[in-house]
């Protein structure tokens, strides 16, 4: 780690530590930004990194958030009560029950994903190409349609997650959440970055590049590509969690398995920032979120339009993103040695 | 859970027509899909949105005091347009990049236009009422809409003309023909670009019709149009490319499974159950194929 890479990561991580208090009336906002940076993060680990371009990862986001509310409630509550109460609050949390089933929640929102991903790792990402975008688009929306039907955790009607216990300060709640998703991120960079300077990666990119050859180099593949499944489900079960708690309703097919908001978002901001990067995700994010609050606010109604539109455009015109932008124009900065009439002549060619 | 189905007979007479007859629509959605995945190797997400398109045609002019069965001839006219405007403008931008391309942006599409027609025509389930009374069958025992056999007729007779319209005319030649080898037909003078055009174009009348048929027959809605891009799909791959009583053949089965799951597990459970066969039939798939590579080594 060179000593430009200390200031900016230092600057950063002083910046998060600071932010809520610097913009109070945003900390929600900030919140959600994280969140969505870990999810575009670890999507960029098949997506960017093992060419496996997954609609599904929202089935982890979401089973995250119902278990890990599922878990708050129902360590100390009996969970279809609850449910069935719906908004009136029959059982109130005291803070102690919150945190503790909190945290007991997010190891279970964090873990069972994590376990699933492993169990139909096999089976699933065995199909290659759009077989595979097909079918993990089609295991989102069908546990979107399950638990939609599904009565003790609230069917069609939603699930209350616990309210926020009273602490005496009205910032808590906001805070809480914030430095939750913001130590998510941070342990999602130090693991993505962790996992990208090792011979894992280099794998995952021999897989993307040409499976078969990599196969045939002596490389297991299949192990490589489930456990790759795994870290990003590992992640975006804790996302979930935490966006649960964030959102304060569970709905199935609106919040949780939101295959046509969260799941394409995930994609389409690995997509803008340049997937195959690490600080592609984390930049298109960012631009990801600005432009999306400020249409969601001023062009209420519309937004979905937008959505569709933005999608065509970023696809069409712009699919290397803008870390495969910069590249392109500043291929010193990347580490790759320029050659000034390999360019000149591979223009040429174009 | 309700085991009606085993007790009483009829109910699985009554399940079979339905699902046939629901079925012969699947077959003519998904027989566009395999039109151009086989053509210009692109999965259309939108496919279903169009097909909810084509439905809020017929619902239209059932509005304004047309008979709406009128909309399998008018539908199907504007859809084509529409079509090959959608060609145009996207999908002739990514017809020969990576797939998953052509999927985000057909994807795009689709949320374009499920949003555009919670606009236009607001998010209420509506259908168009034909009028045409129901057949009633084994002692009454058996509901059979006249215009579930309507739609049925329909489909059969627009899939056998475009099956002869492909067989004999210039431009079903050169559809085949880019089919099979896009660069030899090119240089044989096939002008590819208009046949991509055309094909989206066909395709987007055939979603147009099945659309049509089902605002009669069922319901529409904005957000209904992921299911019957699913199911095609589904019938796809199940047939194969270029298998046409194949498709004919899983469109029926995928019917009759629809139904036999309604029953079954309850309506509720009816898109689920859809999008879970696709998993499972995907994975079948998987390992039946890793088992050829297997003989091959």
């Amino acid at each position: 780690m060179n000593k430009n890479n200390i200031i900016l990561y230092s600057g950063i991580l002083i910046f998060g530590l600071i932010a809520p208090f610097l913009f109070p009336a945003f900390k929600v906002q900030l919140s959600i930004l994280c969140v969505l940076i870990v999810l575009a993060t670890t999507w960029n680990i098949q997506g960017g990194e093992m060419g496996y371009n997954s609609f599904g990862n929202i089935l982890f986001y979401g089973l995250g958030m119902y278990l890990c509310a599922s878990v708050q409630v129902g360590m100390f509550f009996p969970l279809a009560e609850w449910t069935e109460s719906g908004g009136e609050k029959t059982f109130v949390h005291t803070p102690t029950q919150f945190f503790q089933g909190m945290a007991s929640g997010l190891v279970v929102a964090a873990i069972v994903p994590t376990i699933i991903a492993g169990l139909i790792g096999y089976s699933i990402l065995g199909l290659r190409g759009h077989y595979f975008a097909i079918c993990t688009l089609g295991l989102g929306v069908a546990a979107g349609e399950i638990s939609g039907g599904i009565e003790i955790i609230g069917a069609g009607q939603g699930f209350t997650t616990p309210p926020f216990p009273d602490v005496g300060s009205l910032e808590a709640r906001g805070e809480f959440f914030y430095f939750l998703s913001f130590f998510t991120l941070i342990l999602t960079f130090i693991a993505v970055r962790s996992i990208y300077s090792t011979r894992f990666k280099l794998i995952l990119n021999a897989i993307r590049d040409n499976e078969d050859k990599a196969e045939a180099m002596g490389i297991e593949t299949m192990k490589y590509k489930i456990i790759g499944w795994m870290i990003s489900a590992f992640f975006c079960g804790l996302a979930g969690g935490i966006m649960g708690g964030l959102v304060g309703y569970i709905d199935s097919t609106d919040v949780a398995f939101d295959g046509r908001e969260m799941g394409v978002f995930m994609v389409l901001m690995a997509i803008l920032g340049g997937k195959g990067t690490l600080w592609g995700p984390i930049i298109g994010a960012t631009i990801f979120h600005i432009f999306k609050e400020g249409f969601w606010t001023f062009f209420l109604g519309w937004q979905y339009v937008a959505l569709g539109v933005l999608i065509v455009v970023i696809v069409i015109y712009f699919p290397e993103g803008i870390m495969g932008w910069l590249r392109e124009k500043y291929p010193e900065r990347f580490g790759e040695v320029v050659d000034e009439k390999d360019r000149k002549a591979q223009v040429e060619l174009k | 859970m309700d085991f009606m189905v085993f007790q009483y007979p009829m109910i699985t007479v009554q399940a079979c027509l339905d699902g046939i007859l629901l079925g012969i629509l699947f077959a003519l959605i998904a027989y566009g899909m395999a039109l151009q995945w086989g053509v210009m190797n692109i999965i259309n997400i939108a496919q279903g949105d169009l097909v909810i398109l084509g439905g809020y045609i017929a619902y239209f002019m059932y509005l304004y005091g047309i008979h709406p069965a009128w909309g399998v001839i008018v539908a199907p006219v504007i859809m084509y347009f529409l079509g090959v405007l959608i060609y145009k403008l996207v999908i002739n931008k990514v017809v020969d990049r990576d797939l998953f391309i052509s999927i985000l942006a057909t994807f795009g599409i689709s949320i374009l236009f499920m949003q555009l027609m919670n606009f236009a025509f607001g998010a209420d389930v509506v259908l168009a009422n034909s009028d045409y009374g129901t057949t009633m069958l084994f002692n009454d025992n058996v509901v059979l809409p006249n215009s579930k056999l309507f739609s049925a007729f329909i489909s059969i007779l627009f899939a056998i003309c475009l099956v002869i319209y492909m067989k004999k005319s210039k431009l079903g030649r050169a559809i085949r023909a880019t089919a099979q080898n896009a660069r030899a037909a090119k240089i044989l003078g096939v002008d590819t670009e208009k046949v991509y055009a055309a094909t989206f174009g066909i395709n987007a009348a055939l979603c147009g019709v099945a659309g049509a048929l089902i605002s009669i027959t069922f319901t529409i809605h904005p957000y209904m149009g992921l299911p019957y891009t699913i199911r095609s799909f589904m019938i796809v791959i199940v047939a194969g490319l270029g298998n046409l009583p194949g498709v004919a053949m899983s469109g029926m089965g995928l019917g009759v499974f629809e139904e036999f799951a309604d029953y079954i597990l309850g309506t509720e459970f009816r898109i689920g159950s859809v999008f879970l066969l696709l998993v499972l039939i995907l994975v079948y798939r998987r390992f039946k194929l890793s088992r050829k590579r297997e003989y091959l080594k």
